[in-house]
């Protein structure tokens, strides 16, 4: 039951595109963005064979090879750090490890923060570097951060759980 | 030098409002189109081949003749492709960005000029999934075009008809390849093709593609409006026109500035971005990103172009100007480097997979480092790597080594 509501829900997204591969990016985009966990689930996988006519190896092999494509399950709001040579030399490190203790994750903790909040990634240069450091939350940029402004930034997200 | 009236890629950029192509049509946006296209396609290659221009990309091509090869593909071919890359993932690049968020109508210009001087109908922008604003931006004024007529079918009531479509990456550094870049588009993972062919031969879905970067295609209005001439007489010898430079690190105004080409790093950093921060001194610069050279203090005079970094063994890649100061641990951002040339290595080739991987994981021992054994490992990776990223490495580490290591 649960999985043909699945089913008809990836394939409602998979219909706005048209069937050619050169549109399955943009398609795996849109399913990892519909789910709450941001991720790629096997069946979503399923569903983009399917839809595009391609062997189910092939499409894992396009999304484990986009570093911004997950196939497991994340948090709610996905915290990219910029680890790249300007953000490395403005502190970047310390940041992370400073992010990693105030959520409390782990690897035992599938990296996903207890309330089902948060995941940390590390990225490479986000292309805001005459504001590092900078990190992207979802889809919004954060940059000159400071220790006071990720405070602000987690507290914000964890009160008003805003909709980014 | 007045050093703010030299705009070419960012042209009046911060003087029309987005929403609204009038103010860009205003501005003199479009008319470069409208000029073109009475124009016979070969006069604005061969105008684009005298302005000297050379692609903003990182490798520094003539465009003007990347055009004619891409013509000279298609003698029979019924379908030819224009690629813009926005994929700018360069470490410390960010110019793409500047320009697609806040001068997009001037991209879709300048690809539709170089799209009816080759001959093709199709186009897209590939731009990388990490910019959303961009993204947006680009998005709107490709609609917006398309509801004035200067996108679609017959573009101003001519002949000439041309779509444009966005592509949006998924974060791979290795995409903004070229080859690597259309087997993306293509919708498969970025493995890169091995050259030749080049684009200009066989590209996306193996037809003739001209590919360009964004800062490159933002120029092409100009030439076209102003000539070629002009466009030439701006720049040095070898290296004409502006150039977006992207200035970081501890410098007090960091940003994105637009300059003739030529400029030298001292009048970058001490008149265009103000100086050093309070307590920083500069001790030297990485130019051109992470596939780019060290330089020291005796780089300060030396001309921002082509040919005069190239003749000091150093390049102007992308335009990204990362300064370098007394509290920058440079071991530490070599090793930062080379974790970044490990992470976007595909692994396709033995070289370049084990390469980086070696490079990296002994860096990481800064107080150990023996930099002629990495060059050695570098030499042969540059040597014997199948694509460009694996011929990479040996720039940072070359001029570390020349520069730093002490
Ligand atoms: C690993 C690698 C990454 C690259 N990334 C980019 C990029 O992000 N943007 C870009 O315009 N060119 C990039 N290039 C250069 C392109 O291969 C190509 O030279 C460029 O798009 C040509 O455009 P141009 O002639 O206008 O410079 C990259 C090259 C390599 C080897
Ligand atoms: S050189 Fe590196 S990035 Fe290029 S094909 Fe080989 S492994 Fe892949
Ligand atoms: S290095 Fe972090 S945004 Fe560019």
């Amino acid at each position: 039951m649960q999985n043909n509501k699945n089913d008809e829900n990836n394939f409602e997204i998979l219909n706005q595109f048209r069937p050619e591969r050169t549109e399955i990016l943009k398609a795996l985009h849109s399913l990892q963005n519909a789910n709450p966990q941001h991720y790629i689930s096997s069946d979503a996988m399923k569903a983009v064979a399917k839809y595009f006519n391609i062997t189910l190896g092939q499409v894992y092999g396009i999304v484990t090879y986009y570093s911004m494509f997950s196939t497991k399950p994340r948090g709610k709001y996905i915290i990219r750090l910029c680890k790249s040579p300007v953000c490395y030399m403005k502190g970047s490190f310390n940041l992370k490890n400073y992010l990693e203790e105030h959520l409390q994750l782990t690897a035992s903790t599938e990296n996903i923060s207890a309330d089902g909040l948060f995941t940390i990634e590390t990225t490479e240069c986000l292309g805001h570097c005459e504001q590092a450091p900078a990190m992207m939350v979802n889809n919004t940029i954060y940059s000159n951060l400071t220790r006071e402004k990720i405070d602000e930034i987690l507290h914000a997200l964890k009160t008003n759980n805003y909709e980014l | 030098m007045n050093y703010n009236n030299w705009q070419i890629s960012l042209k009046d950029s911060d003087r029309y409002d987005l929403n609204n192509i009038e103010n860009y049509i205003k501005t003199s946006g479009f008319e470069a189109l409208k000029k073109a296209l009475s124009m016979n396609p070969d006069a604005i290659v061969e105008s684009i081949k005298k302005s000297g221009l050379r692609g903003r990309g990182g490798a520094g091509f003539p465009t003007g003749m990347k055009q004619s090869f891409t013509k000279r593909s298609c003698d029979n071919c019924n379908q030819i492709y224009v690629v813009c890359n926005a994929d700018e993932g360069e470490p410390g690049t960010f110019k793409d960005r500047y320009i697609m968020e806040k001068n997009p109508y001037i991209v879709i210009e300048g690809m539709t000029i170089a799209a009816y001087a080759v001959g093709a109908t199709k186009g897209f922008i590939y731009i990388r999934g990490e910019y959303e604003k961009s993204i947006q931006s680009m998005q709107h004024a490709i609609m917006v075009c398309y509801q004035h007529n200067l996108l679609g079918q017959n573009i101003l009531q001519g002949s000439f008809s041309f779509d444009l479509e966005i592509y949006i990456g998924a974060g791979s550094y290795l995409c903004g390849e070229e080859l690597t870049l259309i087997e993306s588009l293509e919708g498969k993972r970025g493995y890169p093709r091995i050259k030749p062919p080049f684009p200009a031969e066989k590209g996306l879905w193996n037809k003739p593609t001209l590919i360009n970067n964004v800062e490159t295609f933002s120029h092409i209005p100009f030439i076209i409006t102003n000539g070629s001439e002009v466009y030439a007489s701006i720049g040095t010898s070898e290296s004409k026109g502006t150039k977006l430079f992207c200035v970081s690190g501890n410098v007090k105004q960091p940003g994105v500035y637009e300059l003739p080409l030529g400029i030298t790093l001292r009048e970058l950093i001490y008149e265009v971005c103000g100086g050093m921060e309070a307590n920083y001194e500069f001790k030297g610069a990485l130019i051109g990103g992470a596939a780019g050279t060290f330089v020291d203090v005796t780089f300060l005079d030396v001309p921002l172009a082509y040919e005069t970094l190239k003749e000091k063994g150093a390049t102007l890649g992308s335009g990204a100007v990362m300064v370098l100061d007394n509290t920058t641990n440079l071991k530490g951002l070599l090793s930062n480097i080379l974790e970044f040339f490990k992470h976007e290595s595909c692994g396709k080739c033995v070289p370049c997979r084990i390469g980086t991987t070696i490079l990296y994981e002994h860096s990481k021992n800064i107080s150990n480092v023996d930099i002629n054994w990495m060059l050695q490992q570098a030499e042969y990776m540059a040597k014997n790597s199948l694509c460009p990223l694996g011929q990479s490495p040996i720039l940072p580490i070359k001029s570390f080594s020349k520069y730093f290591n002490n």
